[in-house]
């Protein structure tokens, strides 16, 4: 079964980016330019992996990743947080929400598909 | 037969007697058994009053003036009946002070002052030294009127003697080998010589029995009683003008005299000697102030008999009156009572002699030599551990030296002078410290200047018309001088000084000695403000029977109780510094510790100790040796309440400083408040910074490993990819320019090229940069209102430009996208230049207008297709608008647009003219 992604950023050109990568590796993608999209996304289609940025309008990443976090339904859903900020306290405070992966920006392409794949196959032996 | 010999023993005898008697008293002294402490010695010891001028000379004078004799002993009569009021009051200030002599009572009284001290000495030496010569010459007198027994013979006639054989030179030797071995025997001036005032009441018992044993005598051995001598001197035609006042010279000598004779009899150095100094116990005064009137009745009372008998036994003057008392018994052949007689001459002068010498050692030497040694740095005799023995020394070399002088007195003024004259010159000399005295203890006001000017005065005064006529009967100056004046200078006659005529020389000195003594003494104290030490001195002998502590004392400095023992140690000896140590522990009930700062009671108590030992004026130097920073005068004070005030004033300033500080540390907590929060700020911005970074390199490597990962992808789509790249690396280009640019502004690195422009210039200029925009896009236009005579501003115009194009591409980018109008409009109001940029866009919300100036925040919708901005250009404008003084604001409401507006001063007017001049 192929996995969906949502990924959320107010940067259009590293959402055309990652979108493009996602998708190559056969993924389904959903994208959101803001956190309120992004949750409205995440009712409508609870995907498998959200890989998230910090510093939006309206809501920023953590927020959202806290929203998701305290819905049960959306247990099941795993987040890579992206941010610009490569501070340690960043790191610990998304891992704190519940993130399950932290990259700072400007990230290798190769490297943010293979923890995404490491994530998901993770995710598939729990189950 | 009286041999010479008998005469010489018999005196040799009696002064051996006294001797015995004074040695006798010094012991039951010591014993602490006085054979003095009882009003009849005391009494007695005044009668020292008696001289020899009274023994032969009252005589004399009953003899030319009558009753004439009688005011010399009715002022001292008076005097005792007021004693209570004004003796009572001396004498307990002499006590409180320890007061040695009449100069340390003035000195003390004024501000222990040794000046002055040393002028009362001077008048006194000067004013004594005659009388003193006048005893002197009674004795050698009497003595060679005896020794012709049986025949009567006046010196005059015998011609001159030689040293050896004057009479008077044994008794002056005799006189100072007494006086220093009773007068000198402990340091302590102000102890009593006990031995000394009993030889001197054993002297007042002789003189007066020999006295009364001659009045008997003639009165009632030659004549029958009283009436019988009257009623044959009023039935003589010579002797009947003696019965009244005008042949006692007047009314007015009468007065003078009377007075003079109230003030001997207290301020003659001697007198104040026995009657304040030699005080044992101020109750003794009560009955003295009756008794000493009662001796002076006494003696007084045969003194017109004598001189009747003598006149009627020895008409035609051939015999001097002065000798009557001699000379009425050998003429009698009574050789033993003439010897009585003799004895009772010689006792009434050596009592005088002893008993003056004495005082006027201790003046000499507390008053004069031991301040100015004291003083002399160089002696370092205040380093000297024991200075007992000097200051004895001083006292017997002064002894000797005041009865050689006497003595060279008598010889050089000789026989020119009669008794009574001479002792008068003395009582007006003396008369001179009465106003400074009677001044000094009821008027607290009575000042040191005042003291010193009216002594000063009255002494010279006394000098010119009673000193110098003196020498001028002596025959040592012309004769003119007295009868014509100085250079026949009437008005400088001495005895009618400024033409004041009809006056006897004595009422006359009096008159003007008093006129200057007491005038200036009043104006001087008037006009003259007194030191502190003077004010409490003052306070402390005026107030003397409410006051008990001894004075007000300002006081500042310090000395240890051992200092000021040391200091005792040295003038009065370790074991009396011991014993008055204990006394004092006694009164002030409390310990006093060696290493212990003394108080100012002890000091006080201390310096008064040294006081009765070296006069006040020394001690006080003394103590100040010791006692540092003691408080001096008026000024001093000042200055102490200068420095009190000083300090307030620093105190104050203190406050003050320290009130800056507590502001300068507030200031300085809020801006290290303000750092904290700058520094913050900076970590956001280089964290914000770094965040913008970030985001276009994101894209830019994303796309390239995209690009370079998918070797066979679309070239349509690698096109598209390779568009973002270069979009993202222009932003990011621009990115670092701007954060380039508003750091160096914020910095003050910014090189601004400031000139006056024509701004219509500068907005085609920006209107140029921009052109490519509307080009790219026709869906908006371009509209534009810039009048042409636009007034000069001053700007960088490359900046400017900046600042127009940022506002310019903003409004393009977010005006309406159908139908897209910016308006770029231009004019001068009031001094600025007002510039704005309008779009028809959807405008910004009001809260949201601040905060469109602020860095690295982007309002609007993200979600627009058009380039991002970097988030630095308003806060570029911001930085530039300010630069040139002026001002940035948006007016905007939602869906209705944005205006962005500045206003920059408009250059100064010399430029604006300049300006003008151009366009016209």
């Amino acid at each position: 079964m192929t996995k969906s992604i949502l990924i959320v950023d107010d940067e259009p050109n590293i959402v055309i980016s990652l979108e493009y990568i996602m998708k190559n590796a056969g993924f389904n993608v959903v994208v959101a330019y803001d956190g309120e999209e992004a949750l409205e996304k995440v009712k409508e289609n609870v995907p498998d992996l959200v890989i998230l940025d910090v510093m939006m309008p309206k809501l920023d990443g953590f927020e959202v990743c806290k929203r998701i976090r305290e819905n049960p339904a959306w247990k099941s859903v795993r987040i890579v947080m992206l941010t610009a900020k490569g501070r340690d306290s960043e790191r610990e405070k998304g891992l704190s929400f519940g993130a399950d992966d932290y990259l700072t920006k400007p990230f290798s392409t190769r490297d943010i598909l293979q923890r995404v794949k490491e994530i998901l196959a993770q995710t598939a032996k729990e189950e | 037969m009286l041999q010479g010999w008998i005469i010489v023993g018999v005196a040799f005898v009696y002064l051996c007697i006294l001797f015995a008697i004074a040695y006798w008293g010094d012991k039951r002294s010591d014993e602490k058994r006085s054979i003095i402490s009882n009003p009849y010695i005391y009494t007695l010891s005044i009668a020292v009053y008696c001289t020899s001028w009274t023994f032969y000379g009252s005589v004399g004078r009953a003899a030319s003036a009558g009753v004439g004799f009688l005011p010399i002993y009715l002022g001292p009569t008076l005097t005792f009946i007021i004693a209570w009021f004004v003796l009572r009051k001396i004498i307990r200030i002499s006590k409180v002070n320890r007061i040695t002599s009449i100069a340390d009572f003035i000195a003390s009284r004024y501000g222990k002052s040794s000046y002055l001290g040393g002028l009362v000495t001077i008048i006194a030496v000067v004013g004594i030294m005659p009388y003193i010569s006048l005893q002197l010459r009674a004795v050698s007198t009497s003595f060679t009127v005896l020794s012709q027994y049986p025949d009567i013979v006046m010196p005059e006639k015998l011609g001159s003697v030689s040293v050896f054989a004057d009479t008077a030179f044994y008794v002056s030797l005799f006189l100072a080998a007494f006086a220093i071995l009773f007068g000198t025997r402990h340091i302590d001036a102000s102890e009593h010589h006990e031995g000394m005032v009993a030889a001197i009441a054993f002297e007042s018992v002789i003189k007066l029995l020999a006295f009364l044993a001659i009045g008997i005598f003639v009165t009632f051995g030659i004549y029958d009683g009283f009436g019988d001598i009257f009623s044959r001197a009023q039935a003589s035609e010579n002797l009947e003008k003696l019965f009244t006042i005008e042949g006692a010279g007047g009314y007015s000598s009468w007065a003078s005299l009377t007075l003079l004779s109230m003030a001997a009899i207290i301020f003659l150095p001697r007198q104040f000697q026995v009657t304040v100094v030699e005080c044992v116990n101020e109750a003794h005064l009560r009955k003295a102030a009756w008794l000493f009137p009662l001796y002076l009745f006494l003696i007084n009372i045969f003194v017109l008999p004598i001189a009747f008998g003598g006149l009627l036994r020895f008409p035609g003057g051939s015999v001097n009156a002065d000798t009557f008392v001699l000379t009425l018994p050998m003429v009698e052949h009574y050789e033993g009572l003439a010897l009585f007689a003799f004895i009772g001459g010689l006792s009434a002068a050596t009592g005088m002699i002893i008993v003056a010498t004495v005082a006027l050692s201790t003046m000499v030497s507390n008053d004069l030599v031991m301040p100015v040694l004291l003083r002399l740095e160089w002696l370092r005799l205040s380093e000297r551990s024991d200075l007992t023995g000097l200051i004895l020394s001083i006292r017997r070399t002064t002894i000797a030296l005041v009865l050689l002088l006497g003595y060279v007195y008598v010889r050089l003024i000789g026989e020119s002078y009669a008794l009574v004259s001479i002792g008068l010159v003395s009582f007006t000399a003396a008369a001179q410290f009465a106003p400074a005295i009677i001044a000094g203890i009821f008027w607290k006001g009575a000042s040191r200047a005042g003291a010193v000017a009216g002594l000063g005065a009255g002494f010279m005064v006394w000098a010119y018309t009673l000193l110098v006529p003196s020498f001028a009967r002596s025959g040592w100056l012309p004769e003119s001088f007295l009868s014509d004046g100085p250079f026949g200078i009437t008005i400088l006659k001495p005895y009618a000084l400024f033409w004041l005529e009809g006056l006897d020389p004595i009422s006359h000195a009096l008159f003007w000695t008093m006129v200057f003594n007491i005038g200036l003494l009043l104006i001087l104290s008037l006009i003259t403000s007194q030191s502190v030490v003077e004010r409490s001195q003052a306070v402390q002998f005026v107030d003397i029977f409410r006051e008990t502590s001894g004075g007000l004392r300002i006081w500042r400095g310090s000395a240890t109780i051992l200092e000021i023992k040391q200091l005792l140690a040295r003038f009065i000896g370790r074991r009396r510094m011991e014993t008055s140590f204990e006394k004092i522990e006694q009164t002030l009930e409390r310990n006093l510790p060696d290493d212990s700062l003394a108080g100012v009671d002890v000091v006080s108590i201390a310096e008064r100790q040294l006081a009765g030992a070296i006069g006040a004026a020394s001690a006080r130097i003394m103590v100040a040796t010791v006692v540092r920073e003691e408080m001096h005068d008026i000024d001093e004070m000042m200055e102490i309440l200068d420095e009190a005030s000083q300090v307030i004033e620093y105190s104050r300033q203190l406050e003050e400083k320290s009130n800056q500080l507590q502001i300068a540390t507030d200031d300085l907590k809020a801006a290290n408040t303000r750092l904290q929060e700058l520094d913050k700020l900076k970590d956001g911005f280089v964290s914000t910074v770094s965040h913008e970074l970030r985001t276009p390199l994101t894209s830019i490597r994303s796309f390239s490993e995209i690009i370079y990962d998918n070797a066979e992808m679309p070239k349509e789509q690698e096109r598209e990819f390779l568009g973002i790249i270069v979009k993202e690396s222009e932003r990011l280009s621009r990115l670092i320019d701007d954060i380039l640019d508003i750091a160096k502004m914020e910095s003050g690195k910014l090189e601004w090229q400031m000139k006056v422009l024509d701004p219509k210039q500068v907005i085609e200029e920006a209107l140029a940069a921009t052109a490519g925009l509307f080009r790219q896009n026709d869906k908006v236009r371009l509209l534009t209102d810039l009048p042409d005579d636009l007034p000069s501003i001053c700007v960088d115009s490359d900046r400017l430009v900046q600042v127009l194009v940022n506002l310019i591409s903003n409004a393009v980018k977010f005006c309406d996208t159908i139908d897209g109008k910016v308006w770029i409009t231009a004019k001068a109001e009031k001094a600025n230049l007002q510039v704005s940029v309008r779009d028809n866009g959807i405008g910004i919300a009001p809260q949201e207008h601040k905060k469109v100036f602020e860095r690295f925040q982007q309002v609007g919708n993200p979600m627009t297709e058009k380039p991002k901005g970097t988030g630095l250009g308003l806060p570029i404008c911001v930085e530039i608008i300010r630069h040139f003084d002026g001002e940035i604001w948006v007016d905007s409401q939602l869906g209705n647009g944005a205006t962005f507006s500045f206003y920059i001063p408009l250059a100064p007017d010399i430029n604006l003219s300049n300006s003008d001049r151009f366009s016209h």
